[in-house]
């Protein structure tokens, strides 16, 4: 099983953007975060494949390449669903598949407000040897990724993951802010977390020609994100924290590259982390999935 | 092997809800439903010039902005598609621009018209230039 895992994941992945062949494109807006959310969905019946990728420096212990992939899916223009699967690899230890999540986002507002909330629950199904750093809660430390890959992956861990998005656009600038709660399903007291970030488009204005290297398919941005403790010791201490200056580049041909180093800011981070990710929207994907189950055919 | 099966599950239940969800989107959108939104811009909004309207480029990046974002589902030309209905027709060739921004800005979220206020506000001005540069249409597909 533990061999195996690592080929099912790049098997899926693989499948899946070999699947791309032929479907709709459509350009995506998205901005550079990696940790935060903003409050913009999905588009309704399109499906986002996306590869990300983290390469963290580890003190006292080997450094090691986090990799997940998320396929995001816009069930209603007010609801976004999404799967992923995790994985990693230890330098001198092993490869190995982490797990997977599950995330549904709703948003409860219909019209466009000043704040924007978005509602966001999680189940996820993880080991110990989890590393992508999606969030950090609780007392999350660098010497948590310590352990062995082949002790670390016995640890198993199911949690519900709860947040509250609340964003906003505000002349071109999008400004977020995020604060997460987690229960492990076992009997662990809640854990805390938080993301913040800030990001615009290098220009406002669209070209007046089709271009991959116009300014306004590249957007900028920062993100900052750290635990908060837990019920019984609320708070910044005894956790870790990250700034993350990113920028994201929107192709017209619909994929999107994003790339975001990371600076821990305290003695509990990773010193350094490279995270980058690319992601490729295929637009009507319910619509082909319709047909191909209905034998609908229009 | 019960997280196999655990994800397992979870995947073909996506799958599942995928093929049941994606029904709604393949039958044609109540058309005057959506065109009667238009209607319920706040006055503030419908007195709004639209500032990009001296722009001389203005029109042929709306165009370009049109085609990346809203061709999918509104059909080439704005002509109306499988998921969304015409800007041809004269319930949006003849609204204010300022009415046709603010449904860009805020969506028609529970009729599948999704937010566009991730586009900063000019670009989002453009796709007004262009809409409103098509001029109106009939359905039969002639320029009135």
């Amino acid at each position: 099983m533990s061999h195996s895992c690592p080929k099912v994941f790049f098997l899926f992945v693989f499948i899946s953007f070999f699947a791309l062949a032929g479907a709709g494109q459509i350009r995506s807006q998205e901005n550079p975060y990696i940790v935060a959310y903003d409050h913009n969905l999905e588009e309704p019946g399109n499906l986002e494949v996306e590869y990300f990728s983290t390469f963290g420096t580890q003190r006292g212990g080997n450094d090691f390449h986090g990799f997940w992939s998320e396929f995001e899916y816009g069930a209603t223009a007010w609801w976004t669903t999404e799967f992923y699967l995790d994985g990693q690899t230890t330098f001198g230890d092993s490869t190995v598949f982490t797990g997977f999540r599950w995330e549904n986002r709703v948003r409860p507002l219909k019209d466009e407000h000043w704040i924007n909330p978005v509602l966001y629950m999680e189940f996820e199904d993880i080991n110990g040897a989890d590393k992508i750093i999606k969030e950090v809660e609780g007392h999350d430390v660098e010497s948590d990724f310590l352990v062995p890959n082949a002790i670390a992956r016995q640890d198993k861990t199911r949690e519900i993951e709860l947040k509250l998005i609340l964003s906003s656009n505000y002349k071109g600038w999008n400004f977020t802010e995020n604060t997460l709660a987690v229960k492990n399903l076992s009997n662990e007291p809640w854990e805390f977390g938080y993301a913040l970030g800030a990001s615009r488009p290098l220009t406002l204005k669209g070209a007046a020609q089709r271009c991959n290297f116009c300014l306004q398919h590249f957007i900028a941005g920062v993100e900052m994100y750290g635990g908060l403790g837990d019920r019984y010791s609320f708070g910044l201490h005894d956790t870790s924290h990250y700034l993350a200056p990113g920028l994201a580049w929107n192709l017209p041909s619909g994929w999107t590259f994003r790339i975001e180093p990371t600076f821990g800011l305290n003695g509990n981070s990773h010193q350094f982390m490279l995270r980058w990710g690319a992601s490729y929207e295929i637009a009507g994907f319910g619509q082909k999935i319709a047909q191909l189950f209905r034998g609908n055919h229009e | 092997m019960r997280t196999l099966r655990l994800m397992g599950v979870t995947f073909f239940s996506l799958v599942a809800l995928v093929a049941w969800g994606a029904g709604g989107h393949a039958e044609n959108t109540d058309q005057q439903s959506v065109y009667a939104e238009i209607a319920k811009a706040p006055e503030k909004y419908r007195n709004k010039q639209n500032p990009m309207a001296s722009d001389p480029d203005a029109v042929a990046a709306g165009k370009v902005l049109f085609e990346e974002h809203c061709e999918d589902c509104h059909g080439v030309g704005a002509r109306g598609g499988r998921k969304a209905p015409s800007l041809r027709a004269k319930e949006v060739q003849e609204a204010p621009p300022g009415a046709i921004f603010w449904i860009l800005t805020n969506g028609v979220v529970r009729k599948k018209m999704p937010v566009w206020s991730k586009l900063p506000e000019p670009e989002r001005w453009q796709l007004v230039s262009y809409i409103k540069s098509l001029g109106p249409m009939d359905d039969s597909g002639s320029k009135k």
